[in-house]
């Protein structure tokens, strides 16, 4: 029977030949390499357009570039505070307060969110009193305070330091509650069986568990840490990038708000490179998603 | 070849084919009712007057119609859950909080995923305080009784169900429990894994001498399985009747299948279920939940 088959379908395949394992395999590595470079240029091309659109637009008059800069501007403004300073100093210095101003105050908000946010979520009657509280503290538009800590605390690194601690602790804290909430009820009863303590049971069932809730948290609240720095050195700083922008809004530069604006984004990004490094450290058990298998 | 029909209201007491001679049952279910409040503050009866006794060594296997309560003696056995009236003793004593020669094997999937193969196996010896190297001396070894030496360092997520399911049992069996719980624990698995996990199931029990109770809702399951079948009613759940299985062991799942007094066993009992599984479904389409 199979005879027949191949005698019949004979004259066809010599004119589509059938293609190995290799050749196909070959032909969709081709298929996926067009296709990230298609994605890259398109990338550049929309990067190319705007700006090339936004100068020529400054340059005919289009758009005033007194009030919304030009970006030869904006990276010779750039070039300027890199190459003679600003002038509060050095921009390295600038950057480096208002980095350090977040940093600590994501790190204190971070932990103080995860350890209030575990001990809630484990215990019934404390998440209901304090839930009401959590719901009023967080609806507060919490920037405000920042005029309190620079009355209470000052000009320096403490009163910022306090702002980003607050816009950073209510995020993770919500995060890391819930996060608790969601742990698994049988995985929790199988740690029980074989015989955890509920010690034991918080640090190696509820904390993994709650741990991706935690870490999307983070992304979300690195960014917030570094709005609570800058808008404090806003209100009232002595150097830091926040007051780069402050000088430049008081001398009507507006390249100088894009540029420190440029600054501060490219800090978030190594920032978020940083943590998105750390949390694929910490959830490498985690399946890879579907998008990023191909 | 004995078929026994107890009644229900006394405790059933049979000695199973493994009882340690002298030793009294290892589980024993004595008249308990477990109610639960809802949220919205009604009471529901899940258990009533339930009667149940499993000897030493014993498998004994708990079939009802879906919903009708049959994890929930299991959850009272652990002390994870308390009787609302009635006494549960586990070796004789009643149960108080969750004793430490009870093993549990969930339906659903509960391996840790953030730890590997090894340290989800060890987990139990290194919460109850053991030494790491013992532990994972010991870890390997189970891993190695259900074949899967190679995977150690995977994670949960990369093996197939049936893999985790042999995960799971050598995470329960590693603590050498006496009494094992095991809830439907294969009913996610394909036919063929299944057949295979329990012929797995039965030769790491035939070496432990700990008694069983396997929970499911697959009366073949349960006749192939067990020493003794407990038939519940539809919820709230108790005992309807209870049948010896006295077929020999050891016992391979491919094959009793085909055997005449398998299937002889299995009818006898469907006719016994059947009519409860009606009732059951009944019950669903008349009050829509």
């Amino acid at each position: 029977m199979t005879m027949q088959a191949d005698a019949a379908s004979a004259p066809f395949a010599a004119h589509r030949a059938v293609p190995t394992e290799a050749e196909i395999e070959a032909k969709a590595r081709a298929r996926l390499k067009a296709r990230r470079a298609l994605v890259i240029s398109l990338r550049i091309a929309i990067l190319v357009a705007v700006l090339g659109i936004w100068e020529i637009g400054a340059l005919t008059g289009f758009i005033d570039p007194f009030f919304f800069a030009s970006p030869s501007g904006i990276a010779e403004q750039i070039w300027v505070w890199m190459t003679e300073g600003t002038s509060q100093g050095p921009l390295w210095v600038q950057i480096l307060v208002t980095l350090e101003e977040t940093i600590l105050g994501f790190f204190i908000g971070a932990v103080g969110g995860i350890v209030c946010g575990i001990v809630l979520g484990r215990n019934k009657l404390l998440a209901d009193v304090f839930s009401i509280y959590i719901k009023i503290a967080n609806s507060i538009p919490r920037v405000v305070l920042g005029s309190i800590f620079i009355i209470a605390l000052g000009l320096g690194m403490a009163s910022k330091v306090a702002l980003a601690v607050v816009m950073v602790f209510f995020v993770v804290f919500a995060n890391a509650f819930q996060g608790v909430r969601e742990a698994d009820r049988a995985m929790i009863a199988n740690a029980q069986i074989l015989g955890a303590s509920p010690f034991q049971i918080t640090t190696s069932v509820i904390i993994p568990s709650a741990m991706s809730w935690i870490l999307a948290s983070l992304h979300v609240s690195f960014g917030f840490a570094l709005v609570g720095a800058v808008v404090g050195e806003f209100l009232g700083a002595k150097q830091g990038v926040g007051l780069l922008i402050a000088t430049a809004q008081g001398a009507f530069n507006a390249n100088g708000v894009f540029a420190a604006m440029i600054i501060l984004a490219v800090v978030a990004l190594v920032m978020e490179f940083l943590i998105t490094l750390v949390e694929n450290h910490l959830v490498k058990w985690r399946p890879v998603p579907y998008s990023e298998q191909n | 070849m004995s078929l026994q029909t107890l009644d229900p209201a006394r405790p059933a007491v049979i000695p199973g084919a493994m009882a340690a001679a002298g030793l009294g049952p290892a589980i024993e279910l004595d008249n308990v009712t477990r109610r639960f409040l809802t949220p919205d503050g009604k009471s529901m009866t899940a258990l009533r007057d339930f009667n149940m006794s499993v000897d030493r060594g014993e498998f004994a296997c708990v079939v009802g119609p879906t919903g009708c309560g049959k994890s929930t003696t299991l959850n009272l056995v652990t002390g994870l859950a308390k009787p609302s009236a009635g006494e549960v003793r586990v070796m004789g004593q009643p149960v108080n909080g969750i004793h430490k020669d009870v093993g549990f094997v969930f339906q659903a999937d509960a391996l840790f995923p953030w730890r590997s193969v090894l340290d989800n196996v060890a987990a139990g010896p290194l919460y109850r305080g053991l030494p790491k190297s013992v532990a994972y001396d010991k870890a390997r070894d189970w891993i190695a009784r259900v074949g899967l030496a190679r995977f150690e360092s995977h994670y949960p997520h990369q093996l197939s169900g049936g893999m985790r399911k042999r995960v799971a049992l050598a995470q329960t069996f590693i603590n050498e429990p006496k009494i094992l719980l095991m809830d439907e624990p294969f009913s996610a698995l394909d036919v063929q894994t299944r057949t295979n996990m329990q012929d797995e199931l039965l030769s790491l029990w035939s070496g432990s001498g700990a008694s069983v109770v396997f929970v499911t809702h697959d009366l073949e399951e349960a006749v192939a399985l067990a020493d003794k079948v407990y038939v519940l009613t539809a919820g709230p759940a108790t005992v309807k009747s209870v049948y010896t299985i006295d077929l020999p062991r050891p016992r391979v799942m491919a094959e009793i299948r085909y055997d005449a007094a398998f299937v002889e066993r299995c009818r006898t009992i469907w006719d016994d279920l059947r009519e409860e599984v009606q009732i059951g479904q009944q019950r669903t389409l008349d009050t829509g939940h």
